[in-house]
């Protein structure tokens, strides 16, 4: 086994879970809030991520290239397909945050003359950050194993390991690559735990009186 | 100055919540609105700061229309308390209170100064300032959410239900507070209560709402007492109003017996000789009274210990009302109730009969001067 | 691209014999349906047991979270590469999948039901033993029902995981409709795969539709909380608090 190579892989499964995650959260907090303000659209909109969360990764890494034009092979094709499943699931925790926020912090906000822009950015959206963090942490640890599917493919990270390991009747590449996806999943749950512990240190210090 | 006319809020599916209310509410003091749940009180309230929007009728600060005003720079301008405090999570005391400041483009600093001024007003010690609200008792939570509705030292303050989440000694105690808090500022203050005997502590004014947004009657609170304007406000103010109205009827001048006394650690035998009927009242060496004794209770005793005395009397101050004076002759197993002054310090001993006629007096003193 | 995809789908060569998406479509759903039972079997009745006894309540969360940090296809890879020697030809092919398949969907059925047993309404609970129910009884007739839409929830999830690696297990020769993607891999025929995605993508939406309907059959109205107020966070589910509508010494009646 090439070592290079490996920390190559590595690095290329690293981007392909996180960009999907940034992205699935940036799209995921206007629709979270959207389906709060209207709720009207909870049941809806989560009907419909939802959906595409049923849909199995494989198969929509093959479906992909007719919709978006890109080639099979293209990592394009995995970064939209785990933007979506990262949103399936983040549109319901950011909505379920906001809507954990407790009503008379919400009415505070208003009755002191917060804007409703202000009131969501500086108020809400801090305070359902515990919520929305443990949505993202499971969001991340999915998205590392959803993206060696797409080695089926030939699309390279670790996964490809996997598919080396089988084809060659040995062990040690598969086992590399699972180590490494597992540290890879830790690694980003505890990122994200680390980031939402230093966005929240009211939430530490609770009852530490 | 705020003005109520003809405030209408009806909603979409044809309830109405407040129903065609005209309410005069004077600068600097305090107007409480009181009512069963559903009455229309809290709406009447969060429509003067937009909250919610009358459909009908108009609401005026000091002459202007509030419909004119944008609602974020009016709310600004109004203080606001609410029931669980509303505290922000996610903001340490002292940010919390900075605020209405910020978001009036106060410089930073400038508005941690004045946050830390105003918990001092709100009797809240300054390390304090630094924690964040879940680390704080329900009682300091209520004084900071009042020190951040005061944050911008708005002339207006709204209060919905400020005390009610608080336990009933606590409770006592931020009513005092805030009383004596208001005393010094002289705010213009709307606040909403369920509890008419709040009301009646607290209003200068208490204005009764009836289901289905209906305002029964404005009144102060000895007159809602002794004169309430229908069978539904006399109901609401309760059975025994006329007992309470004496909260409002001063207790000077009453006949005070001079009470014999020892004080607490005095010989036992000194405490036989001086007791009245098989009681005596013990005091301690600032002559406060720690409660009465029954000298047939010393037995096995020398001296008089504090875990003998019977502690079933209350006490009341000279300078209160004769409500209290009365409850002290009441409740005082010795039939003598037990007046103290300002400071604490025993004056004398009063009969539940002599309440009765000062009671008689002031009642002829009322209708002579109408 | 549509048209040679349509072509393919209709070409009566591929609905017939091994290789027919029929014969494909059935060894999926069976492979599928036969691990969902097995899977059901271990975690519903390990979820009951913890829920209940509270035994072992700290084992439920560190295997649920070490699992799922697990790359599915490396498990399968694995699992498959390990035993494929120890076993006789044809097992070899069928039970590492399935062992694998099994080993993915036990844990959000064990979780969920550990959850939904842990979530009944204590005071519930209390009633049943104040009126002088035993413990299993307890479990049969309150517990149990009241965790009935977590345990739903579960085996959506568990389903989900299945028939999504049911697919990638065409790789290790267990059919299915994997197998239309792997061929069509093989021979650069995008149309095929796009054919196979597009079955695999239907086949889990169907049995998800399934599983929600009977779910709405199977658990009491009273739980089900329509109209009623949604629970504050509860375990990644949809589910509702479980509220009585009816007496507690009432059973709650299975909806229609």
């Amino acid at each position: 086994m090439d070592w290079l190579e490996v920390v190559v892989l590595f690095l290329q499964h690293l981007w392909l879970s996180v960009v999907p995650l940034l992205l699935g959260l940036a799209v995921a907090i206007p629709l979270g809030w959207l389906a709060r303000r209207y709720r009207r659209l909870y049941a809806p909109m989560l009907g419909v991520t939802g959906l595409a969360y049923t849909i199995p990764s494989l198969a929509l890494f093959v479906a992909l290239p007719v919709i978006l034009g890109t080639q099979i092979l293209s990592p394009v094709n995995v970064v939209v397909a785990l933007t979506i499943y990262t949103l399936a699931l983040l549109v319901r925790t950011v909505a379920d945050g906001l809507g954990a926020v407790p009503d008379d912090v919400r009415q505070a906000a208003l009755a002191m003359g917060y804007r409703p822009l202000p009131r969501f950015l500086r108020v809400e959206l801090p305070v359902a950050v515990p919520v929305i963090g443990a949505g993202l942490r499971v969001a991340a640890v999915s998205n590392v194993s959803l993206v060696t599917v797409s080695a089926l493919l030939g699309v390279p990270q670790l996964g490809a390991l996997f598919v080396d390991g089988l084809n060659r009747a040995y062990l040690a590449p598969l086992i590399t690559g699972i180590v490494l996806c597992v540290v890879l999943a830790l690694l980003l749950d505890g990122l994200i735990l680390l980031g939402t512990r230093a966005l929240t240190p009211w939430q530490r210090e609770r009852g530490a009186t | 100055m705020i003005e109520f006319d003809a405030v209408t809020k009806r909603y979409p599916d044809g309830t109405v919540a407040v129903d065609s209310v005209d309410l005069h509410v004077p600068s600097g003091k305090i107007t409480v609105l009181v009512g069963p749940s559903g009455c229309g009180k809290t709406t009447s309230l969060r429509m003067i700061n937009r909250m919610v929007e009358p459909t009908g009728g108009r609401i005026l600060i000091d002459g202007t229309d509030t419909n004119t005003s944008d609602p974020a720079t009016l709310r600004r301008g109004i203080g606001y308390v609410i029931q669980h405090a509303g505290l922000f999570p996610h903001r340490t005391v002292v940010d919390n209170v900075a605020t209405v400041p910020i978001l009036l483009g106060w410089r930073r600093k400038k508005a941690r100064q004045r946050a830390m001024e105003l918990l001092e007003l709100v009797g809240l010690p300054p390390e304090l300032s630094d924690r964040y609200p879940s680390q704080l008792s329900g009682g300091q939570q209520q004084r900071v959410g009042v020190a951040r509705a005061l944050g911008a030292d708005p002339p207006i303050m709204l209060m919905d239900e400020p005390f009610s989440a608080v336990d009933p000694v606590v409770r006592e105690s931020l009513q005092d507070e805030f009383l004596r808090l208001q005393q010094d500022l002289g705010k213009t203050i709307v606040f909403v209560t369920h509890d008419i005997d709040e009301a009646i502590k607290l209003g200068d004014q208490v204005a009764v709402f009836q289901a289905g947004g209906h305002l029964a009657q404005v009144a102060t609170p000895p007159d809602l007492l002794a004169d309430p304007a229908d069978d539904f406000v006399a109901g609401f103010v309760g059975k025994d109003r006329g007992y309470r109205a004496l909260s409002f009827t001063p207790a000077d001048g009453l006949p005070l017996e001079k009470e014999p006394t020892v004080e607490v650690g005095a010989d036992a035998e000194v405490a036989r000789r001086t007791s009245v009927e098989g009681w005596v009242l013990v005091l301690d060496d600032a002559r406060r009274p720690q409660g009465w004794l029954d000298v047939s209770r010393l037995t096995g005793e020398d001296e008089v210990t504090p875990t003998v005395l019977h502690r079933g009397g209350t006490v009341a101050s000279a300078t209160g009302s004769l409500r209290g004076a009365l409850d002290a002759a009441l409740s005082s197993p010795t039939g003598r109730g037990v007046i103290v002054d300002d400071i604490g310090a025993l004056l004398g001993t009063v009969r539940p009969a002599q309440v009765l006629v000062q009671i008689e007096n002031a009642a002829a003193e009322a209708e002579a001067r109408h | 691209m549509i048209g040679e995809f349509l072509q393919w789908f209709t070409d009566p060569v591929h609905w017939t014999g091994q290789d027919g998406i029929p014969n494909r479509l059935l060894e999926h759903l069976g492979y599928s349906v036969l691990a969902l039972v097995i899977a059901a079997a271990i975690g519903i009745a390990l979820g009951l047991y913890v829920g209940h006894t509270g035994k072992g309540t700290f084992m439920v969360a560190g295997f649920a979270n070490a699992l799922r940090a697990l790359p599915s296809l490396g498990l399968l890879f694995l699992v498959t590469l390990v035993l494929l020697d120890a076993l006789p030809n044809t097992l070899g092919q069928f039970l590492p999948a399935l062992l694998v398949l099994v080993i993915l969907a036990v844990p959000p059925i064990l979780t969920s039901t550990y959850a939904g047993v842990q979530n009944v309404d204590p005071a519930a609970r209390d009633a049943a033993y104040g009126m002088g129910m035993t413990g299993r009884e307890v479990l049969v007739k309150v517990e149990a029902p009241c965790a009935l839409p977590l345990v739903f929830s579960g085996l959506r999830s568990a389903m989900l995981q299945i028939v999504s690696t049911a697919t990638l297990a065409a790789w290790v020769g267990l059919g299915g409709l994997g197998r239309l993607l792997q061929d069509g891999q093989s021979v650069q025929d995008y149309p095929q795969m796009l054919a196979g995605a597009v079955l695999v993508a239907l086949l889990a939406l169907v049995m998800e539709a399934l599983l929600a309907g009977v779910q709405r059959f199977s658990v009491p109205r009273g739980l089900t909380g329509r109209g009623a107020r949604r629970a504050r966070a509860t375990t990644a589910s949809e589910v509702t608090k479980p509220t009585f509508s009816t007496e507690p010494e009432d059973e709650p009646v299975a909806a229609r």
